[in-house]
């Protein structure tokens, strides 16, 4: 009865590790490629070899819907084989480094020094001395300037490529905003040059002429005494003086993947992922892709109900999520949560809605889809106090919270989480004292509940990060603090939720501070920060983001031995007319916008969202998305 | 219904773990369409029971799943489908009904193992070349494997978590000898009494002063006792469950 041919006998297919590596190092799944739906070409065939790299482990790298996205695009393609890269974990970095085993693509198992490309995304900064682990187990130097002609071309993307000067040196390019629009010219222009004999120079100075397309070696910068930046110029005639980001303006007829690849190992995000729109409404002043993402762009929804249909079936995930930076403005949401839970609930498949806001439509809905005993609700004030709240115009009353709290406590919730920041420009010890004060207050709402309708105690757990100021967004001028200031800040909070009434019903923990000034400095860093990231490598820093990999004496080291002064990225006081190092690029959203955001947020007034009123940011340029709704 | 899969473990995925094996049938049920039945409650899951875990970097051919079945489907129908949606080095054999009753189930009744052993260089040939005449492991070797098996005893010292102790592996071996294709090893399977093969063969080559020689293991079936009768004492769980009737759907 076996259906087994003759010639699919044994695959062997060929592994860059020996059996003895793989039976010594944690989930040697992570290295061996052949997942279902994974993209196997013959190398012969393509003219191209992309290697796409997601500079995290495994794990990490395989939940993230961007790489799936080009992956998929990439090899639509018949003349371009794309592959995926991850960072070796801390166990097999060693041995590799110890028996010089070159880093490979999970495909082929070829080095990634064979590729044309090596394409890295950026998502955040802690990720930058992985970024050097990836360049520097492939066997290529660091710096763009000293590798090879063969060598692949290294081009960086993502959120942190908005700020592409502290990785300046090691990329060839960065492609600056939505992956949808300029790769296939920049792929062609690549084959031509091939074609025509032409150098790697010759083919940046073609990239450099593609919107969106930053090439750091034809731009220099040229600094004040103040150590602030006098002049950035492009040095080349071919390269542009701005930057133009890349919008993909039609999201419902563009490029998505039917049949992701389907992971062995429990990775992070183990489901299909449905981005419902890209962009968001809101206007948060404190949040980067709320601003570079503009406009809000929303995916048909009839689209979406045939890919969950096509995705589901194709990757046999027993899962469904969906995702953007804010679902709850989808304006189709209810029609397609409602075919969501129509059609699958009943084949076994939970359906995830993170980020909704809490209201009678949310809790009706996650009442259907989740086990209310075992789930929690989750809100992010992001402040404490309404003053604060209206500083970073986070649209949220304190009854809007209690409200949302008291119907899903009604509704049979007894867990909630609430998410703060600590460290917002103007904050006093009020705001901080008023994080502890709102989790009472929502444990208090909880407690007016008859006994005999309750299920024992509420848990109310309150964490808070520190906030870390990001380019493109009003609080680009904002000042950070020290380590030490802000574990005295968390500090007063934890004091305050001691003489909180409902005490024992609320938990306050906080995030760590140190990598908090390590992000702050890369996040609004210049060229001259790069030393300090190669420094720290050398030193032998890597996954960074990893607790138990983190070392910041290695990293305070780094910085004294490159003379870098942390002070003058995080404490200083930036004036409004101060060039920044990444104001080449145009995201649409204008400088005089993010000022006007920035003074109104000194004076606590609040700005409305998109559909309200229209604030005229810039976004708008390009023609199309929440600019133009009910406009045609 | 129940039914019982047989599947084969190979190349690449010799490196998948026991618990992702598990995660990967879930997925294929799914990619499939095999009318699995799930469990009742909140948050239903599908009644998957796994017959015997595989140690990591050992292939083998024999290989086995229960599931329980909510309509029934072919046995073509279903093999077909399911191979159409495996990864290259795991594929469906069989596709049985078995008895309803729950002390048939694979998990409970698993007895003996068989294993085929070979140089780790001969890797590949494990899964192709059973009835190789090359002898793949020094002629010699066939008389100390006798020798090996004609002991009394074979004390072993096993090491657990809290302690070492000595044992005699010896009744847990039903069958030790070599041939041309490798030496075959017949070992106690399952929540009775479970010998795994590299213990087995560290004391083998020890004893011939061979300690460092690689090797590479390949389980070839997984049995029960005999319900029958004593002769065979063993058969493969494979053996236990029927054909299930009817033609493949034309797709």
């Amino acid at each position: 009865m076996s259906l087994i041919s003759e010639e699919s006998e044994v695959a062997m297919s060929k592994l860059m590790l020996s059996d003895e590596i793989l039976l010594k190092v944690e989930k040697p799944a992570r290295y061996i490629g052949n997942e279902v739906n994974a993209v196997v070409k013959n190398k012969e065939d393509v003219d191209i070899r992309f290697a796409m790299c997601f500079p995290d482990v495994y794990e990490i790298g395989m939940s993230h819907l961007g790489i799936q996205i080009l992956y998929d695009m990439f090899n639509r393609r018949e003349d371009v084989w794309c592959e995926r890269v991850y960072s070796p974990w801390i166990d097999l970095d060693k041995i590799m480094r110890r028996q010089k085993i070159p880093l490979f693509a999970l495909e082929s198992q070829d080095p990634v020094r064979e590729f044309d490309f090596l394409g890295i995304t950026l998502q955040y900064e802690m990720c930058y001395t992985n970024v050097l682990q990836i360049l520097d187990l492939s066997g290529m130097a660091l710096h763009a300037a000293d590798r090879e002609e063969s060598d692949p071309i290294v081009i960086g993307g993502g959120p942190c490529a908005y700020n592409p000067e502290p990785l300046a040196e090691f990329f060839d390019l960065f492609y600056i905003g939505d992956g949808e629009t300029v790769y296939d010219q920049l792929l062609d222009a690549y084959k031509d040059n091939k074609r025509a004999g032409g150098t790697k120079k010759d083919f940046l100075e073609m990239a450099c002429q593609i919107e969106g397309i930053y090439v750091p070696s034809f731009y220099e910068t040229t600094y004040k005494e103040d150590g602030t930046i006098e002049r950035f110029y492009p040095v080349n005639s071919k390269a542009p003086a701005r930057i133009k980001k890349q919008v993909v303006m039609d999201v419902t007829h563009t490029t998505y993947p039917e049949a992701p690849v389907v992971p062995y190992i429990k990775v992070t995000q183990d489901r299909v992922v449905l981005e419902v729109q890209r962009g968001c409404i809101r206007g948060c002043r404190f949040c980067q892709a709320g601003m570079l993402y503009r406009p809000t762009r929303e995916r048909n929804v009839d689209m979406l109900k045939d890919y969950a249909y096509k995705m589901l079936k194709n990757t046999g995930h027993e899962e469904i999520s969906l995702s953007s930076l804010s679902t709850s403005d989808y304006s189709e949401l209810k029609e397609l949560v409602t075919f969501l839970i129509e059609e699958f609930k009943g084949k076994g498949i939970n359906i995830s809605l993170p980020s909704l806001r809490i209201d009678a439509f949310s809790l009706d809905v996650m009442s259907r889809v989740q086990d209310i005993r075992k789930s929690s609700l989750t809100f992010a004030p992001e402040a404490g106090s309404q003053r604060m709240r209206n500083v970073i115009n986070k649209g949220l009353t304190e009854e809007d919270i209690i409200n949302g709290a008291g119907q899903a406590f009604e509704g049979g919730w007894n867990k909630v989480k609430l998410y703060f920041m600590l460290g917002l420009p103007t904050e006093t010890e009020e705001d901080m004292e008023a994080i502890a004060v709102l989790a009472d207050k929502v444990a208090r709402r909880y407690y007016e509940i008859p006994k005999d309708q309750r299920i024992g105690k509420c848990q109310i757990t309150a964490s808070s990060s520190f906030f870390i100021p990001k380019p493109f967004t009003p609080f680009q001028w904002a000042s950070m603090f020290t380590n030490e200031e802000y574990i005295a800040r968390a500090a007063i909070v934890k004091h305050a939720f001691l003489n909180q009434l409902n005490k024992k019903s609320l938990r306050y923990n906080w995030h760590d501070a140190e990598v908090t000034v390590l992000e702050g400095v890369f996040a609004r860093g210049d060229r001259r920060t790069a030393k300090v990231i190669e420094e720290a490598y050398r030193l032998g820093c890597i996954y960074d983001s990893w607790t138990e990999a983190f070392d910041n004496e290695k990293w305070m080291k780094a910085f004294a031995n490159t003379g870098v002064d942390i002070a003058f990225y995080n404490l200083r006081k930036r004036e409004l007319d101060e060039i920044f190092p990444w104001d080449f690029i145009d995201v649409g959203v204008t400088k005089d916008f993010l000022k006007r955001e920035w003074k109104r947020a000194m004076e606590g007034e609040v700005t409305p969202n998109c559909r309200v009123q229209c604030s005229g940011c810039g976004a708008a340029r390009w023609g199309g998305g929440v600019c133009f709704e009910g406009k045609n | 219904m129940k039914v019982r899969i047989k599947f084969r473990k190979f190349g690449v995925l010799k490196f998948l773990g026991h618990l992702d094996v598990m995660r990967f049938f879930q997925k294929a049920m799914r990619r499939a369409d095999i009318p699995i039945a799930f469990t009742s409650g909140y948050s239903p899951h599908m009644i998957m029971s796994f017959a015997q875990p595989l140690g990591l970097g050992i292939t083998s051919e024999g290989e086995y799943l229960d599931i329980e079945l909510a309509e029934a489907i072919s046995s073509e129908e279903a093999v077909f489908r399911l191979n159409r949606v495996m990864a290259e080095g795991i594929d469906v054999v069989s596709f049985c009904q078995i008895d309803e009753d729950k002390k048939s189930s694979g998990m409970t009744i698993v007895a003996a193992a068989d294993y085929l052993v070979v140089p780790k260089e001969a890797e590949a040939k494990a899964l192709t070349e059973h009835n190789s005449t090359e002898p793949v492991f020094p002629a010699s070797w066939e008389q100390y494997a006798a020798a090996f098996m004609a002991q009394p005893e074979i004390i072993v010292l096993k090491k657990t978590k809290r302690s070492e102790k000595e044992v005699d592996i010896k009744p847990m071996i039903y069958d030790f000898h070599m041939e041309p294709s490798g030496i075959r090893l017949k070992l106690a399977a399952g929540s009775e009494a479970n010998l795994k093969p590299d213990l087995v063969m560290e004391t083998f080559l020890t004893s011939i002063h061979e300690e460092s020689y690689p090797l590479h293991y390949h389980r070839t079936e997984v049995y029960a006792k005999n319900p029958k009768s004593s002769e065979p004492e063993f058969v493969s769980l494979e053996s236990l469950g029927w054909r299930i009737p009817g033609e493949r759907d034309i797709v």
